[in-house]
């Protein structure tokens, strides 16, 4: 242990006080009820907001549909051009790219200027979950693109052929089981990932979850507090499932930042 | 025509990306470029004003300044826990903490900081019983110091993520033939260690100053917006809290996705650069 020398003990002793230290007193304070009294005051009055349950709702179904949105449109486009279309792989590598180049809030100028209409599009919170795809491609796209590399795609469709299988057996039977990993560690970064994004919903009017720990901060921190505490518990869940998934260093350079 | 399924979920993501993803961007070119009678350049020019000047250098202050602390603290916990003495244990904690952190921010991290360094935050007061009032000497959580500080928090655990692989790549032998030619620790890294991570700690800092120079919710939720960055201004136009046209956001968004495409360009330049030590 002590093989790592005074500047590196420093360093690490930096380190987690600058990481911890926040997460702690995020705690502490939303029991803060001033005067040097704690308890769980914020937690109920919290309860007792009338949006707070609606627009938790509406994140975990933004969340929900957003992993379905993925898993339907870009997980099969992506199995199908490893094995018929590898030429357009520059294509898909180019839009995956795209997010990172245009950032939310350019995405999100982009979009109300080019959608006005129809209402049933643009009128409900589930219009997000387009923003919200295109939030979560890059990693998702990375996760799922490692996935398929390591289980040479090619090779188990020929030999699911050649043992009489059609091609909806050879995926139902043999692509998605081994990808599961891939899926599983995507799925709860999106969810991690759009059950805290502002960007888009607060530009776009809808009340999800970080808009409303945004308002309540306005006027009443410790109750903003109670609530980054959730949000920090849901996050730390979400991600201890990633790695317990076994998917490492998923990162993402454009996030709900 | 057995082919024909494959291709309809191929064409469909192309065409789900290119209807919201490509539409909505060349939208905003065409709109920073489109006065009431055609063509003009108006827009693109308004971007040399001096608020949009005031926005475009607190950007690149604040994503400078929070990227340089990432490279260098997040390469420093990097190399401490990546050395061979250090235990298996603290190396799998700080690597899963990192991979975790560098996905944090927005508003919850806002409140978070609020918490602990707002001018209420329990450390300001803690601090401030001990006689020291750090808002009194000139700081802030409000200010381009005070965000960078928040900003460190995913900035910091991203560098440690992508750095990781570069460092693991340099090679023992190389330290060991420096040990056997009698070089010290010090000689070993400005001679061999950093010219060989240069490229590498380059391109770190290139996307780090990209994930910075394109946070909006993290500033939005400390500032309201009264802070001018290049995000928040255009949420500002977006929102109508400014009195500006839609073309001067568009503008300002393609003045970021033209920052944000060199970004891209020189870091994978550099770690193409930098794959020459990688096997």
């Amino acid at each position: 242990m002590k093989r790592l020398g005074v500047g590196g003990w420093v360093i690490l002793a930096l380190a987690t006080v600058y990481f911890i230290g926040p997460l702690v007193l995020t705690v502490i304070f939303s029991l803060w009820e001033g005067r040097g009294h704690y308890g769980i005051s914020a937690y109920i009055t919290l309860l007792q907001r009338p949006n707070i349950v609606k627009s938790l709702l509406v994140s975990v179904e933004l969340s929900l549909a957003t992993c379905a949105a993925l898993l339907v449109l870009l997980l099969p486009a992506m199995v199908f051009m490893n094995l018929y279309a590898p030429r357009l792989r520059p294509v898909f590598e180019f839009i995956a790219a795209l997010p990172f180049v245009v950032p939310a809030i350019a995405l999100v100028a982009g979009l109300s200027a080019l959608f006005t209409g129809p209402e049933w599009l643009i009128g409900t919170p589930f219009y997000l979950v387009i923003p919200y795809f295109f939030l979560a491609l890059p990693y998702a796209y990375r996760g799922i693109d490692v996935g398929i590399r390591a289980i040479d795609l090619a090779t188990l469709t020929e030999a699911g052929q050649s043992l009489g299988a059609g091609m909806g057996q050879i995926i139902r039977l043999v692509v998605l089981p081994s990808l599961r990993s891939a899926l599983v560690g995507s799925t709860l970064l999106t969810l991690a990932v759009v059950m805290g994004e502002f960007t888009f919903a607060n530009v776009l009017l809808f009340h999800t979850f970080a808009v409303l720990i945004n308002e309540v901060g306005q006027n009443a921190p410790t109750e903003a507090a109670a609530l980054s505490t959730l949000s920090f518990l849901i996050t730390w869940l979400a991600m201890a499932g990633v790695l317990l998934a076994g998917r490492r260093g998923g990162v993402q350079l454009s996030g709900a930042r | 025509m057995r082919l024909a399924v494959p291709y309809f979920f191929i064409a469909a993501f192309v065409a789900f990306a290119a209807l919201f993803m490509l539409a909505p961007t060349a939208m905003l070119a065409a709109q920073s470029v489109s006065g009431e009678h055609g063509f003009t350049l108006e827009y693109l020019e308004a971007l040399g004003e001096y608020r949009y000047l005031v926005a475009f250098r607190n950007s690149i202050q604040l994503s400078a300044a929070s990227a340089l602390v990432g490279v260098i603290a997040g390469g420093l916990i990097a190399h401490t826990v990546l050395k061979p003495s250090a235990p298996e244990g603290l190396r799998s904690a700080v690597t899963s903490f990192s991979a975790v952190a560098a996905n944090f921010g927005g508003v919850p991290l806002a409140f978070g900081f609020v918490a602990t360094l707002g001018s209420l935050g329990l450390l300001t007061q803690a601090l401030k019983n001990l006689g020291i009032d750090i808002y009194a000497m000139g700081f802030t959580l409000y200010s381009i110091t005070g965000l960078t500080v928040v900003y460190c928090y995913f900035q910091i655990p991203l560098m440690v993520v992508i750095i990781t692989p570069a460092l693991q790549s340099l090679r023992v032998e190389w330290r060991e033939a420096c040990e056997n030619l009698g070089a010290t620790p010090g000689q070993y890294w400005r001679m061999v260690g950093l010219p060989v991570l240069l490229p590498s700690l380059f391109s770190s800092f290139i996307l780090l100053f990209g994930s910075a120079f394109s946070a909006y919710a993290t500033a939005y939720a400390l500032t309201s917006g009264n802070l001018a960055l290049l995000t928040t201004e255009i949420g500002n136009v977006l929102s109508g809290d400014v009195m500006s046209s839609p073309q001067t956001g568009a503008a300002l968004s393609v003045g970021m996705i033209v920052v944000m495409v060199a970004v891209l360009g020189l870091s994978s330049a550099a770690s193409r650069r930098a794959s020459r030590w990688h096997k």
